[in-house]
């Protein structure tokens, strides 16, 4: 019987070795998955890459992780926020790599990895600052930047339910990043606020595919330690 | 400046209101951070207008009670919103696919500067010091059927924001279709800057004054 709920937190987490490229979810703090990043932090690997879209909240989830020192390169669209107070003094101590992608392309990137495509050739970019040195080519009258996949060794986000077998679905403008990094991480370990019965799931509404989940921990096991 | 205070500038909610006169029933509209989000507060209610969110909405609603804020479903502000019947939820690749594949029909953005031949700088002051975040905007700049941007003319120190070539790093080339500023309505188009309305009190003499760009007055026509 395949079971993807049956890991615990820690085995799950401790998987991730100094130095891997890891994808957190969210928007802001919507879709973060701030508990298994609580849980990465007490791991305690280091000199990792992050991929988010932004760069940290208040003192939330990734922001603890950059607080803690363990972020060496983070790639984003949207580092500067009121809250990103974490990040800022990082940035201006120069103790982190920033690379900003455009957040059609930070997608674009992380979906073409998940695809399996080489390469990708966007408009968006072309001709300003970030599309810098970057082959560009002309089809069909428009202009495009080859841009490359973003890969993870694992991407962690957080969903709504989920099944045994790593079916997820999400919960409102917390949805955004979690099904294409899901795809783009070679080990996928998702926070769901409860693991519901195999079957229970609509086939129709599943949004992440069982197929791209290695590891579903529930929120409640999370928070009563259970799993730990 | 010579001639100031025989206008009358408009307020942020003053264009915004102007903005939201043109936008039709059954547009797909995606309004960016800050002025243009007070667009929504001004569209006619009666008309159905599908707000887009980059962060995975359609079917934006406006803001919502203190009790009903649900810390999951917000705008790209990071704002609280709600989602109006028949309002659907997507993923990031689905949302900048609406984008940037041309399903958008209008976006509205802010602008440090815009050119004569439609270059928008609006993501990078270019300081040194200052973190960049860009988010979606050049992905709306170059994707969006229309793009509409709105501004004050000029900068607090008197600069017009309306420019032969943009000093600032650019978000997209040749992409803008349409200033709302506080003191006119301009078209960016293959012939130049044609200027469509002005203010209360404007002349074009006084507003070609202000714009270092080359304007043609289309006022009459």
């Amino acid at each position: 019987m395949i079971d993807k709920t049956s890991t615990s937190i820690l085995n799950a987490i401790a998987q991730i070795k100094d130095g891997s490229t890891v994808m957190i979810g969210g928007f802001g703090t919507a879709g973060q998955p701030a508990e298994l990043i609580d849980a990465l932090i007490d791991h305690g690997a280091r000199d990792l890459t992050v991929v988010n879209n932004n760069a940290g909240n208040g003192d939330y989830g990734l922001a603890a992780l950059l607080k803690a020192g363990r972020v060496k390169k983070i790639i984003c669209s949207f580092p500067r926020q009121s809250d990103s107070y974490e990040f800022d003094r990082l940035y201006h101590a120069k103790k982190i790599e920033l690379e900003l992608v455009p957040q059609g392309n930070l997608a674009a990137r992380i979906q073409a990895a998940g695809a399996g495509l080489g390469a990708i050739f966007t408009p968006t970019g072309y001709g300003t600052l970030l599309a810098e040195g970057k082959e560009t080519r002309h089809i069909n009258g428009k202009d495009y930047v080859l841009e490359f996949p973003i890969y993870a060794d694992f991407a962690l986000i957080k969903a709504y339910q989920g099944d045994r077998w790593g079916n997820l679905v999400y919960r409102k403008s917390a949805r955004n990043f979690g099904p294409i990094m899901a795809t783009a991480a070679t080990c996928t370990i998702a926070q769901v606020n409860e693991v519901v019965p195999l079957g229970q799931l609509d086939p129709e509404h599943i949004i992440t595919p069982g197929i791209f989940v290695q590891h579903v921990v529930a929120l409640s096991d999370i928070r009563e330690g259970k799993a730990i | 400046m010579t001639n100031q205070l025989t206008y009358q500038r408009l307020s942020r909610d003053q264009i915004a209101q102007r903005v939201a006169r043109d936008i039709p029933e059954g547009a797909y509209v995606n309004l960016g951070i800050g002025l243009p989000t007070k667009i929504a507060n001004y569209l006619d209610k009666e008309k159905e207008i599908f707000l887009h969110s980059e962060n995975g909405v359609l079917g934006m609603g406006p803001a919502p009670s203190p009790e009903e804020r649900d810390p999951e479903l917000i705008n790209a502000g990071k704002e609280f919103i709600t989602l109006l019947t028949g309002g659907c939820f997507f993923h990031h690749g689905d949302s900048f696919t609406m984008m940037r594949g041309g399903h958008i029909d209008l976006c509205v953005l802010g602008a440090f500067q815009v050119a004569a031949n439609g270059d928008l700088a609006n993501w990078h002051t270019g300081e040194v010091d200052a973190i960049p975040a860009v988010g979606g905007a050049m992905d709306l700049a170059i994707g969006a059927k229309k793009v509409f941007v709105t501004m004050e003319h000029l900068t607090k120190t008197g600069e017009s924001k309306i420019v032969n070539q943009c000093t600032y790093p650019l978000t997209g080339i040749g992409c803008v279709d349409r200033i709302y500023s506080d003191l006119a309505v301009i078209d960016v188009t293959a012939d130049g800057l044609l200027v469509r309305e002005m203010v209360v009190g404007m002349t074009f003499e006084m507003l070609q004054a202000l714009t270092s760009a080359e304007l043609i007055d289309a006022t009459t026509r």
